[in-house]
């Protein structure tokens, strides 16, 4: 078995997933049984291969940096799960000590 | 039975029939039928109906709506529809009204086609079987107790129940395809780049790719000619301008080469009544003129692999936005951590949360390297073996999938036999090129089986070419369940 238990609950933290112990339990066999397999391109010998990130040689696109029609404002705000004087309202990162723009509440 | 698109188009542009009509007759077909199947997760009538007034009006003032004027189109739920509610197929985005529309889908309706609806899918494209959608599966019209295949299964199954004529999928590791394969229609992944992914929401995005799904291969060409070009809103579009692929149709197949890839073709994966379909095409393709010779792919073994770390890789980075903050579902925690917590844990499924936890983990510190840039110069392997079969070869051929739709149910718990179904399709994702399944024929029970032809990069003409040529000898497959053969 290539993952522990520990290792899931890690990389749970890492995804911002809150899993259930039966998740967790699923999750610890699974991934295990996936990466013994996916391990098996170890045994490939790409000593002297580059890696491919992107399949076709593009070069990267450029254009004038002009201010031009942007998408609605509104249109996007009614979307969000909370707004406030024309922002999004998030839950606060910072308590008060820190100074920082955490403020609303 | 669903007329052609491009007979519904001709009919509509010299005003034999109206788009109005067209229309409310695919509406009704909907309306009668999706109960069972579950192909649409919402029709949109309002939309439709006013969509098809705009084309008769262009008719009746002498203008020309389009070369797709009057065709319904379902649209899979993955591609952003301006104030139309699009989900993915996940409940962390029900709800979700766009306040843009997918450069696929401005383009299609710009040529006069009309969106009746959007479709079913695994959520966010993750499934080969249209069971991980959290609205419930869709299911396949030739037998409703088994799966449509995935992730555009239902795309597949709208087109296969005669529905609509002519649906939009995304195919990331083989995801329209597949579904046309178990479906019994046309399915094609065009060239990475060639159609635009703007509104088209993330999976893994070096592979992402939208194409037509279709009854016949002249009306998938006429999608491609509509959705494909280079697009300023999508940074890895490309700049070329598409070769016109409806030029190519009535070429025949005299003088072209098709290289079966042997790791694709043979072997204990495959159904029997499946290698038997492929090679009746092949015999088919001699007959009508084509060359058969024997291409190999090495590296196609450990494709699979490299495509199940490179995937979630990409997509766990990419479904990271979904956090609870600015749009979807938001459960609120003690801490904006906690907040994008829960809403994680409420929002995605089973797939979803295993494909993040896995592309996590083969990104994070101390596994990057064994994983994902091993993974990496695998797809360099892939795309140097593709380079050197096309020596031998003008298109590539196999099987699009090792077997005939499964039941529901019969593969949802056990990822890697559902991961196996992807087998035939994944090698041409990662290297980028284009793939397109036809139908070749039925097994004992009458379940279809798909033919795969791929082509190089850019190479959509010979591949539409050598679709067109199969599709010639072998006919289309009957939709809308029954009807002559």
């Amino acid at each position: 078995m290539s993952i522990s238990r520990a290792d899931v609950v890690h990389v749970a933290k890492l995804a911002r997933l809150e899993l259930t112990e039966e998740e967790i339990e699923q999750f610890t066999g699974q991934l295990s049984d996936i990466l013994d397999h996916a391990a098996r391109i170890r045994e490939l010998d790409t000593e002297d291969v580059a890696p491919t990130a992107h399949p076709l040689p593009l070069a990267n696109v450029m254009r004038e940096d002009e201010p031009g029609p942007t998408l609605d404002r509104e249109a996007f705000l009614s979307q969000a799960p909370a707004c406030e004087d024309g922002y999004v309202r998030v839950p606060r990162i910072l308590d008060e000590s820190g100074g920082g723009p955490g403020g609303g509440s | 039975m669903t007329p052609r698109a491009t007979d519904i188009a001709a009919a509509v542009r010299a005003g034999g029939t109206t788009a109005s009509e067209v229309v409310e007759a695919a509406l009704e077909r909907i309306e009668a039928g999706d109960d069972e199947i579950s192909a649409f997760l919402r029709v949109t009538p309002d939309h439709a109906r006013s969509r098809a007034r705009e084309v008769d009006a262009a008719v009746e003032a002498g203008r020309d709506p389009g070369p797709l004027a009057g065709v319904p189109v379902g649209m899979k739920d993955v591609l952003c529809t301006e104030g139309v509610e699009t989900t993915c197929g996940s409940r962390i985005l029900a709800g979700w009204h766009p306040p843009y529309t997918a450069t696929a889908v401005a383009r299609l309706e710009a040529a006069g086609a009309v969106m009746v609806g959007k479709t079913n899918m695994d959520e966010f494209a993750m499934g080969s079987s249209n069971e991980n959608s959290a609205f419930g599966p869709a299911r396949n019209p030739c037998d409703t107790e088994r799966v449509p295949g995935g992730s555009s299964g239902g795309s597949a199954a709208a087109v296969a129940a005669g529905f609509v004529p002519v649906a939009l999928g995304s195919d990331t590791g083989g995801s329209i395809r597949q579904p046309a394969s178990l479906c019994g229609i046309v399915g094609m992944k065009p060239t990475y780049g060639r159609v635009s992914r703007y509104g088209l929401v993330a999976f893994a995005s070096s592979l992402d790719q939208v194409g037509p799904m279709t009854t016949n291969v002249a009306d998938a060409a006429l999608v491609y000619g509509a959705i494909a070009g280079p697009d300023a809103l999508d940074a890895t579009s490309i700049p070329d301008t598409p070769p016109d692929v409806t030029a190519e149709l009535e070429r025949g197949l005299e003088g072209m080469t098709f290289g079966v890839i042997e790791e694709l073709s043979r072997g204990d994966a495959f159904e029997p009544a499946v290698i038997a379909a492929f090679e009746r095409t092949l015999s088919a393709i001699e007959a009508a003129g084509g060359r058969v010779v024997e291409v190999s792919l090495p590296s196609a073994p450990h494709a699979l692999s490299a495509y199940y770390l490179i995937a979630p890789a990409e997509a766990s980075s990419n479904l990271a936005r979904f956090d609870g903050m600015r749009y979807g579902l938001r459960v609120e925690g003690e801490s904006a951590e906690d907040t994008n917590r829960r809403t994680r844990e409420a929002g995605f499924g089973d797939e979803v949360k295993r494909r993040i936890m896995l592309g996590t983990y083969a990104l994070s510190a101390g596994y990057y390297d064994a994983y994902y840039a091993k993974a990496q110069k695998v797809r360099s392997l892939v795309i140097r073996d593709f380079a050197a079969a096309y020596a031998d070869a003008d298109v590539l051929c196999s099987p699009t999938s090792p077997s005939v739709a499964f039941r529901l149910g019969e593969r949802s718990h056990d990822p890697l036999a559902m991961d196996q179904s992807d087998l035939c399709t994944i090698p041409t994702n990662l290297a980028g090129h284009p793939g397109i399944s036809v139908w070749c024929g039925d097994d004992a029970a009458g379940l279809p089986i798909g033919f795969q032809i791929l082509a190089p990069a850019l190479e959509e003409a010979r591949l539409f070419r050598a679709a067109a040529g199969v599709e010639a000898e072998l006919g289309t497959r009957a939709v809308g369940g029954g009807g002559e053969p």
